[in-house]
């Protein structure tokens, strides 16, 4: 009996209470998204579409939402493909320069992002990457690939070399065998390393704040910081913009978060 | 033959990226900030040698009040994030039902950006219809507080609002090295006589502590930098009150377009974050672990 009293004062207690910090605001934000305006009942109910009509149509959400996502699975794609070249070459290869390579990777970790806008946007301006989804994608993907890398490099190492020389002395060139041997073996890692890198890019604002000030080039980070000045008085719309920009990552967070807490524990970030 | 080249190969995407997007720019950050350089009065450009350092030291109020509120910023959300995390990762490390859900649960306000993090919060705190109403209506409280109007609630406010996203990362992070942790330590230690405390402090604590200094300076960094959720909650307001370094930096560059004094700001900034990485390494004994 105290056995279990103590248990619930030491599990479940402070558990269920960080779970309402956790909580509250988001069903915050549903509920404003989806009761009608002038109504403060904190059940929604009768449900309204309304404010997600007004955001995705009449304020453009719906091309935010698209720029956003091009922007998100560009990123994806390039992060993952880089990261794992990358981390193949650091994890299975001995090479001049290799310490000096990885100590860069690190050492970009601790260079702001914010601070770096003013010779960014001097780069931006001269390549004519203002304004441009492709421009974003670069910049986001600059920005995430280091740590992209170390984590991938970390996964490649925990797959046996074993397998893949096995299928070399059996007449496989190097390729062969990493396409037939190890990447089958890294499919955790490919989603946990390519789900970050979406959802990084996905929530990315300074940099599109500062490189796409045509409105039709606009990311819902962006569109929302707008919402967040114009509609202080639409709080329906706020929330319902939110909502959009909410859904997406934080479903795909919910899968893969297991990935990268186990990830993690392989070892993958003490390299 | 052809695997010597192979590694440079495939590292040379990353390697063109870091140089043209990250040490280029720190480059011309350190050339910027020898020159006055404003977009909008080009005539007046040039080489001025150390004038924007000098005039940032000896003239510039907002940049010491800056700098200390970032340091005071930093402190409060590194110190609570940890001790909430950890407290967080030890809970759900344990086994319980409906386990899996509870991770998914906490964890995910790490998903979300700075901005929408902003979005909900002003939900939540506006004075007509968020929680203080909500609370008031039920008598607790006061109807109508605005904390985020008030000068003497605005930082609390904030650190509230940014730890909701920001426990996450630390919980996740020291779950991981939780887990790692071998069973027999516990068990040799409970052999030994100890309890869930001095368990706790002679196990655990020890075990942790390379990913709690690494997790702890990552994080002073990035709170350090962080401008999305500060830029649209308060603006940096109330009178500046809550202006950061780089917030200082990005409205000097997006503002006021002054690119060489916010270069000689942005300057500062590494140079501080660099002494303050290796101090902090050293003083914490980083890979030594008992």
């Amino acid at each position: 009996m105290t056995q279990t009293l103590s248990r619930i004062s030491r599990l479940h207690l402070p558990l269920a209470l960080y779970l309402l910090f956790t909580l509250i605001p988001f069903y915050w934000m549903l509920v404003f998204a989806l009761r009608p305006t002038g109504n403060t009942s904190l059940v929604p109910w009768p449900i309204t579409f309304e404010h997600f009509d007004t955001v995705w149509n009449g304020i453009g959400f719906g091309l935010f939402f698209q720029n956003s996502l091009i922007i998100g699975i560009g990123t994806l794609v390039t992060v993952t493909v880089f990261a794992l070249m990358g981390g193949y070459a650091l994890a299975r290869f001995r090479f001049k320069g290799q310490r000096v390579f990885l100590l860069a990777l690190l050492c970009t970790q601790f260079i702001p992002g914010a601070m770096m806008l003013i010779p960014l946007f001097v780069i931006f301006k001269n390549a004519g990457l203002l304004n441009s989804l492709t421009g974003l994608v670069i910049a986001d993907t600059a920005f995430q690939l280091p740590l992209a890398l170390i984590l991938m490099s970390g996964f490649v190492r925990n797959v046996p070399v074993e397998l893949e020389e096995a299928a070399m002395v059996d007449g496989c060139t190097r390729l062969r065998a990493f396409f037939a041997v190890t990447l089958p073996q890294l499919r955790p890692a490919l989603v946990a390393v390519g789900s970050f890198a979406f959802i990084g890019a996905w929530n990315n604002f300074l940099f599109a704040l500062m490189f796409a000030s045509r409105q039709d080039k606009f990311t819902l980070p962006v569109g929302l910081s707008y919402a967040l000045g114009e509609f202080n008085t639409d709080f329906g719309a706020l929330a319902a913009g939110g909502v959009v920009a909410a859904v997406p990552v934080v479903l795909v967070f919910a899968v893969v978060q297991r990935f990268l807490v186990q990830g993690l524990t392989a070892g993958a970030v003490k390299g | 033959m052809k695997s010597r080249w192979a590694p440079y190969a495939l590292i040379a995407p990353t390697l063109l990226l870091m140089v043209v997007f990250l040490v280029y720019p720190i480059a011309s950050v350190g050339w910027f900030s020898l020159r006055q350089h404003t977009v909008t009065q080009p005539w007046k450009n040039g080489f001025i040698g150390f004038e924007n350092f000098r005039r940032m030291l000896t003239e510039d109020p907002l940049f010491w009040q800056s700098l200390v509120f970032s340091a005071k910023w930093v402190a409060v959300e590194v110190g609570l994030q940890l001790l909430l995390g950890l407290v967080l990762a030890l809970i759900v490390n344990e086994t319980f039902v409906g386990r899996a859900v509870a991770r998914a649960l906490v964890f995910s306000p790490w998903a979300v950006s700075g901005v929408l993090t902003t979005g909900i919060w002003i939900l939540l705190y506006n004075p007509s219809t968020g929680i203080f109403q909500q609370l008031a209506q039920w008598g607790i409280g006061d109807p109508g507080t605005s904390v985020l109007g008030n000068p003497d609630t605005v930082f609390e406010a904030t650190v509230v609002t940014e730890l909701w996203r920001g426990v996450p990362f630390f919980a996740i992070l020291l779950l991981a090295d939780l887990q790692t942790i071998p069973n027999d330590l516990y068990e040799a230690a409970s052999v030994d006589g100890a309890g869930r405390w001095r368990r706790f402090l002679s196990v655990t604590l020890p075990h942790l502590k390379d990913a709690i200094v690494l997790s702890t300076l990552l994080r002073a960094v990035w709170e350090f930098n962080n401008v999305d959720l500060i830029y649209t909650l308060t603006g940096g307001g109330p009178a500046n009150q809550t202006t950061t370094l780089p917030l200082y930096v990005a409205r000097k560059a997006v503002d006021s377009h002054d690119f060489g004094y916010g270069s000689a700001l942005t300057t500062a900034g590494f140079v501080i974050l660099l002494f303050f990485s290796i101090l902090y390494l050293r003083l914490s004994k980083f890979g030594s672990r008992a």
